[in-house]
C-alpha cells in the first residue's frame, strides 16, 4: 500500500514539475517553446480530415444540410406606409384623411408571421450553429460515419478528459492563486512607478497562465492602437473569458460589482496592488455615483484604462447588441475593441441562463482549444452635436465592422426581459397617422 | 449535451406533414429546429408566453391576436405538426399545382390565408365580426393614439362598406368579398428561401 501512495505522490510531483517547467515559466516570461502550436496544428488537420469524411458520407444528408447561419425567409424591406398603400390600392380613395380598410390587418399579421419563423433576436441568445461537426458532442449529435472517425472521436473523449482537462484546471488553479497572492504581496509595496510596473506584471503573467489553462491562441491585431492610461476600452462581450482575452496584452482596471466567496477574495486582492473600480450592489443602481467614479478615475491620468463591456451581458458572437450608453457619456477617449471566436475549436459563448460559471469554465476547459481574434480600433470622441446614443452606435458599427459580426439595435437585456410594452408605441403611432390622416391631434367637431 | 440541429428522425410523422403541408424537407427541418429555439425548457410544446418571447412579436399591435391565433380555443400547448400546419397557410400559392381538382384543400390556398385573418378579427369565432370586435381591433392597433369618436367613426365606416346584407356585422363571405381585388396571394405568403 506504501508502494502504491509513494509512487502516487512522486508521479504527481513529476506532473507538476513538467506544468511549471513547460508551461507556467514560459507563459510568466511571455515566450513559448512550441507545444500549443504543434498541438494546434495537429488539431486543425484532424478536424479538417474529421469534415472530408463527414461530407463525403453525408451526401443524402448534405442535401438536407441548411446552415441556421442563412436565412430561411426573404422579408420584404417596405416601410409600413408603402405596404399598406399597395394593399389598400384597390379601394378608391375616401374622401378625407387617411382610412381604414379590413386587409390593413395583412401588413401586421404578415410581419409577425415572419418573426414567429424567424427573428433576428432570439437566435442570439444561443450557441452558433457550425457547418460541419468538430467532434464535440456538446455541437452536435454523435453520427455514426465510419470506424476510423469512431475512434478518433474516442481519442478526442480520451485526450480532452483525461490529459487536458486536468492539465487546464490545475493551470488555472496555480493562475489564479498566483494572483491573489502576488496582488497582495505588491499590496504592501508604498506608491511608486516600482509597484505599478510590478503590478502589471504580476497581472499578465497570471492572466497568461490562466490562457494557457484554456489553451487559448489569440491573433492581437493593430497593437499600435492599444488602449492607453485615462481612457476607456470597450468590447463586445461573449463570456467572462473575455476578461482574460483581452488582460493577456495589456493592463486594465476592471469595473464591476463586488462578489462574495471565491470571486469576492480575488477582487479584494487586485485591488490592492493597483486601483480598480469595483461597487457594492446598491451604489450600482446610482447612476451619478458611478459616473463620478469612473470619471475619477478616467481624469487620474496615473490610473490604468478602464475595462467595460456597454452590451451588459453575453450575446452569442454572431452580433453586437445595444450599448448602454453610460461609458459614453463620460467624455473620456475610447478605444473600442472587437473580439471573435472561431467556434470551431469550442464555444465559447456563456449561455448563462443555461449554465452555471463553474459548468462553463468545466466545459471550456474540455474543449478544443480557444481560439480568437481581437481587433484594436483607433480611439474614438464624442463629436460635436453628438449625443451619448449616438455616439455608442457609432462606436459599436466600428466594433461589428471590423469583427465581421452584426450590428443589432436591440438591447441585449431581452435575453431575459421581456419587450416593453412603450415600444409598441412606435408601431401605432406610424400606423394611426395612415388612419386617421396627418392631423390626429385635430378633433374635427 | 447534443445540439440544436434536427435531423428527419427527430421529427414524427415527417412524411405526412410533407405531404400535407408541401413543405420541403430542408425547410420542414428548419421548422423544427426553429420550434426547438422558441421551445426554451425543452418541454416539446409551445405555450403562449414562449411566442411572447419574440421581441419583434411583442412589438406588433396585433401580436397577442396573431398568438392565439396558434392556439385552438381552450388549448394551452402547441405542439409541432400544428405548428407546421399553421405556417403552411402562409406559403406561396403555386399556380401549376391543383391537388384533385379543387384549391380549396390546400392548405395555402387564398381561402385558408382569407380564413386566418378573419379569425384575428372574429375572436368569439361566431362566424361575424360584430362592431365590438371591430372596435377591439382598432383600440389594439392603435391605443392611445386615437380618441374613441374617431374609433366608432372609423369601425361605422368600414362596417358600413362591407356589410351588404345590412345585419351590422361582416361575415366571412362579406369579408372575402369586400378584399377581393387584394392580391392576397403576394402580401399574406412568406418566401421561404432554397
Amino acid at each position: 500500500m506504501e508502494d502504491v501512495w509513494a509512487g502516487a505522490l512522486w508521479a504527481l510531483r513529476v506532473w507538476l514539475y513538467l506544468i511549471v517547467g513547460l508551461i507556467m515559466i514560459p507563459a510568466m516570461f511571455g515566450f513559448s517553446l512550441g507545444i500549443s502550436e504543434t498541438y494546434m496544428n495537429i488539431l486543425v488537420k484532424t478536424l479538417e480530415w474529421a469534415t472530408l469524411k463527414i461530407q463525403r458520407a453525408n451526401t443524402v444528408e448534405r442535401t438536407l444540410n441548411v446552415s441556421a447561419s442563412n436565412s430561411l425567409i426573404q422579408r420584404g424591406n417596405g416601410s409600413m406606409e408603402k405596404e399598406l398603400g399597395e394593399l389598400r390600392r384597390s379601394r378608391p380613395k375616401p374622401p378625407v384623411g387617411g382610412d381604414f380598410t379590413f386587409s390593413d390587418c395583412f401588413y401586421f399579421t404578415l410581419k409577425g408571421i415572419e418573426s414567429i419563423v424567424e427573428d433576428e433576436v432570439t437566435q442570439r441568445f444561443t450557441s452558433e450553429e457550425l457547418v460541419s461537426w468538430n467532434l464535440l458532442t456538446r455541437t452536435n449529435d454523435f453520427q455514426y460515419i465510419s470506424l476510423k472517425l469512431t475512434l478518433v472521436y474516442g481519442l478526442g473523449i480520451f485526450v480532452r478528459y483525461c490529459i487536458l482537462a486536468p492539465l487546464r484546471i490545475t493551470l488555472a488553479l496555480i493562475g489564479l492563486s498566483w494572483l491573489v497572492i502576488g496582488t497582495s504581496a505588491v499590496g504592501f509595496l508604498p506608491n511608486s512607478s516600482v509597484k505599478s510596473w510590478l503590478s502589471e506584471w504580476v497581472h499578465v503573467m497570471c492572466y497568461r497562465i490562466c490562457a494557457r489553462g484554456l489553451s487559448a491562441t489569440i491573433h492581437y491585431h493593430n497593437r499600435e492602437n492599444i488602449p492607453k492610461k485615462g481612457g476607456i476600452c470597450v468590447a463586445n462581450h461573449t463570456s467572462p473569458i473575455d476578461v482574460v482575452i483581452l488582460c493577456n496584452d495589456a493592463c486594465y482596471a476592471m469595473v464591476g460589482q463586488i462578489h462574495g466567496g471565491l470571486m469576492g477574495v480575488l477582487q479584494r486582492a487586485m485591488v490592492r496592488s493597483c486601483p480598480h473600480v469595483w461597487f457594492e450592489r446598491a451604489e450600482m443602481k446610482d447612476r451619478h455615483l458611478v459616473t463620478k467614479r469612473l470619471t475619477d478615475h478616467v481624469n487620474d491620468k496615473t490610473k490604468l484604462p478602464i475595462l467595460i463591456f456597454p452590451e451588459g451581458t453575453c450575446v452569442n458572437n454572431t452580433s453586437v447588441m445595444m450599448f448602454k450608453k453610460g461609458s459614453f457619456e463620460i467624455g473620456a477617449t475610447i478605444y473600442p475593441v472587437a473580439i471573435k471566436y472561431d467556434p470551431k475549436f469550442g464555444d465559447a459563448f456563456w449561455n448563462s441562463s443555461k449554465y452555471s460559471m463553474v459548468s462553463y469554465l468545466l466545459r471550456m476547459m474540455t474543449s478544443w482549444a480557444l481560439v480568437c481574434n481581437v481587433w484594436y480600433l483607433p480611439a474614438m470622441h464624442q463629436q460635436e452635436g453628438e449625443d451619448a446614443v449616438q455616439f455608442a452606435n457609432r462606436v459599436k458599427s466600428a466594433i461589428a465592422h471590423q469583427g465581421g459580426l452584426l450590428d443589432l439595435q436591440w438591447d441585449g437585456g431581452l435575453k431575459r426581459a421581456k419587450v416593453k410594452e412603450t415600444f409598441k408605441e412606435q408601431q401605432q403611432k406610424e400606423y394611426s397617422s395612415m388612419v386617421v390622416g396627418d392631423d390626429s391631434s385635430s378633433n374635427s367637431d | 449535451m447534443g445540439s440544436s440541429r434536427s435531423r428527419m428522425d427527430d421529427i414524427p410523422h415527417a412524411q405526412q406533414l410533407i405531404h400535407e403541408t408541401d413543405f420541403s424537407a430542408a425547410h420542414l427541418l428548419r421548422l423544427h429546429q426553429r420550434f426547438k429555439l422558441l421551445d426554451k425548457y425543452q418541454t416539446g410544446e409551445l405555450r403562449p408566453r414562449d411566442f411572447g418571447a419574440i421581441p419583434a412579436l411583442a412589438l406588433n399591435p396585433i401580436g397577442d391576436r396573431i398568438i392565439g391565433a396558434f392556439f385552438s380555443p381552450g388549448q394551452e400547448t402547441l405542439d409541432f405538426p400544428s405548428f407546421v400546419r399553421i405556417l403552411a397557410h402562409f406559403r406561396p400559392t403555386d399556380p401549376n399545382r391543383s391537388r384533385d381538382g379543387t384549391q380549396q384543400e390546400l392548405a395555402n390556398s387564398r381561402t385558408r390565408k382569407l380564413k386566418f385573418a378573419f379569425q384575428l378579427y372574429d375572436q368569439d369565432g361566431d362566424g361575424k365580426i360584430s362592431r365590438a370586435e371591430l372596435l377591439q381591433v382598432l383600440r389594439a392597433m392603435l391605443e392611445t393614439q386615437v380618441v374613441e369618436e374617431q374609433l366608432q367613426s372609423i369601425a361605422e365606416r368600414a362596417i358600413q362598406e362591407a356589410d351588404l346584407d345590412k345585419d351590422d356585422a361582416i361575415s366571412f363571405d362579406e369579408f372575402r368579398r369586400s378584399l377581393e381585388k387584394v392580391n392576397i396571394d403576394h402580401k399574406m405568403s412568406i418566401r421561404f428561401l432554397k
